[in-house]
């Protein structure tokens, strides 16, 4: 059976890549930083599955510390002027989303087409990101045959952006992490005993409702959906929506991020997406756009909390 | 009782803008200590799970396909395609631009837009101008209300419906923390139930611009 293997290959030698073009980007001060973290990375995802868990655990502190220390800089990868890709748009037209739409087609396509085999030929949870990893690869070759760039320009590009998200790369996986932790160390249960005896949580839509608002307060507190997800799952979604009342995890766990974006919008914490748009359109308050949207993030929630109550015990 | 702390750590440590990277090996630590686990037990757990979930990060598999038509012009096309905008109303050129990043965003081209790349440049001015002609001049209070109302737009798009793409990080950080608890759930199906709230994105969103081009067509009270 197919499971994530090749394409933990494909992302493995992209990042081994990068790593690689770090060490000679002479244009980029803290390149050392640039190259252990890509190169930690590549490791990873190539040889993950042989390392141990003790060598695993070693190579992400490294990650952590690289990322967390701010050793990492941006890349100076060689790539377009603004007159060259105004040109290029002008001239290309909208095909210029084609090579991107083929990524989620492909995706789509394959997560459908080999759904329900028997006996199946790619593991259930494996099988959409295979098919998003052929669609990268198709994606690379159409764009390449067509716009003819240098040969090194995908893993220039690749690169490039990969150092715009930097040690924010491998926040998500982290998180992930914690929350697998957290389960060995029994912190659900902790949560659970606590928010049971001080919460009125006896009913399937307080549950619900506790989940969705704690998801937003969390959020609003500490600026990020994704780390307040793993804590409310563990604390109320696992053990009280899914365990005592039975409720479908996929629907709590979608609505319920979504909940904490409602978070998102209404804080200053979520700089990136609040405060630095204030700035970036001169607006005398800094705080202009969270106003203006908090009266969408109200409802919202509001609407979340309806929805998942409806959907999360009817499938 | 005392593995709690290492959710207190987390919500300090964020709350406090320490480096999340830092924050979380912090609180796992904390976490494995409080829980009774041994040094290297918690890290032997840590770097298991790290192991794991892997699929997290794997979605950067894209970025050499978004880079190379970034460096085609992508963003240029895109903002080609919406300066063919100009002209309508501020309220039009709103839903408009909610609507596509709503779609862009549900198909993975978050790049196709963004605050510095299209709400600045483009979207603001250009509901700026059409409110301007609609009044014959703006005061500096509606000006800076459209404009932050074009960055609430952006925002409320895409937050409300990159979900609705099967590849995302969040979706796999779902999958993942599912995975955590001994729940095994398929990216599709979670991508899928967040087109519901995506929906109701759109009509509460929808409905405040309505409501906002309404305001807007108003002779304003004088200062």
């Amino acid at each position: 059976m197919i499971g994530y293997a090749p394409l933990y290959v494909v992302v493995g030698l992209f990042f081994a890549a990068y790593a690689a073009l770090s060490v000679l980007d002479s244009a980029n001060p803290r390149r050392p930083g640039n190259t252990a973290f890509w190169a930690l990375l590549a490791v990873s995802f190539l040889f993950g599955s042989w390392l141990g868990d003790i060598a695993n655990g070693v190579l992400v502190l490294a990650l952590a510390g690289i990322g967390g220390f701010n050793l990492l800089g941006k890349a100076g990868a060689a790539t377009t002027g603004a007159a060259e890709r105004q040109a290029s748009a002008v001239r290309r037209g909208n095909w210029l989303f084609a090579p991107v739409l083929i990524v989620p087609a492909t995706a789509l396509a394959g997560t459908l087409a080999f759904r329900g085999m028997h006996p199946p030929l790619f593991s259930a949870p494996a099988l959409t990101l295979f098919w998003l990893g052929a669609g990268v690869l198709i994606a690379l070759a159409a764009a390449m045959l067509w716009l003819r760039p240098p040969a090194l320009a995908p893993l220039q590009e690749g690169r490039r952006l990969a150092d715009t998200i930097g040690w924010a790369a491998i926040l998500p996986q982290m998180l992930a992490s914690l929350g697998a932790v957290f389960a060995v160390a029994g912190v659900g249960k902790a949560v659970g005993s606590v928010a049971t005896n001080y919460l009125p949580l006896g009913l399937p839509f307080e549950a619900v409702a506790a989940y969705c608002i704690g998801m937003a307060l969390f959020t609003v507190v500490m600026g990020n959906a994704f780390a307040a997800f793993p804590v409310m799952t563990a604390a109320i979604g696992l053990p009280l929506i899914v365990g005592k009342f039975h409720g479908d995890p996929a629907i709590m766990g979608a609505v319920g991020m979504l909940s904490g974006y409602c978070g998102t919008l209404a804080t200053p914490m979520a700089a990136n997406f609040n405060i630095v748009p204030a700035a970036l359109l001169e607006l005398p308050d800094r705080n202009g756009v969270i106003k203006a949207q908090i009266p969408t993030a109200v409802p919202l929630l509001i609407g979340n909390i309806l929805l998942m109550y409806f959907l999360v015990y009817r499938y | 009782m005392w593995t709690l702390l290492g959710i207190a750590v987390v919500v300090a440590g964020f709350a406090f803008r320490f480096n999340p990277l830092l924050v979380i090996a912090a609180a796992a630590a904390v976490t494995g200590i409080a829980g009774g686990m041994h040094p290297l037990e918690i890290l032997a757990a840590f770097g298991k799970a790290f192991n794991d979930t892997r699929y997290i990060s794997a979605v950067f598999v894209v970025l050499p396909v978004i880079g190379l038509m970034e460096r085609a012009g992508l963003q240029q096309r895109a903002r080609i395609l919406i300066g063919r905008l100009r002209g309508a109303t501020a309220s039009h050129i709103l839903f408009i631009y909610f609507v596509y990043r709503q779609i862009t965003s549900a198909v993975g081209l978050t790049a196709a837009g963004g605050h510095a790349q299209m709400v600045r440049p483009l979207i603001a001015p250009m509901a700026e101008s059409a409110a301007e002609a609609g009044l014959g001049g703006l005061s500096d209070g509606r000006r800076w209300h459209i404009r932050a109302f074009a960055a609430a737009t952006e925002n409320v798009a895409v937050f409300f419906s990159e979900d609705i793409f099967i590849a995302l990080a969040p979706v796999l950080l779902i999958q993942g923390t599912l995975a955590a608890g001994g729940i095994v759930a398929t990216p599709l199906s979670i991508s899928l139930w967040a087109i519901p709230t995506a929906l109701l994105a759109l009509t509460i969103h929808g409905l405040r611009i309505a409501l906002f081009g309404r305001a807007l067509r108003r002779k304003e009270p004088p200062a």
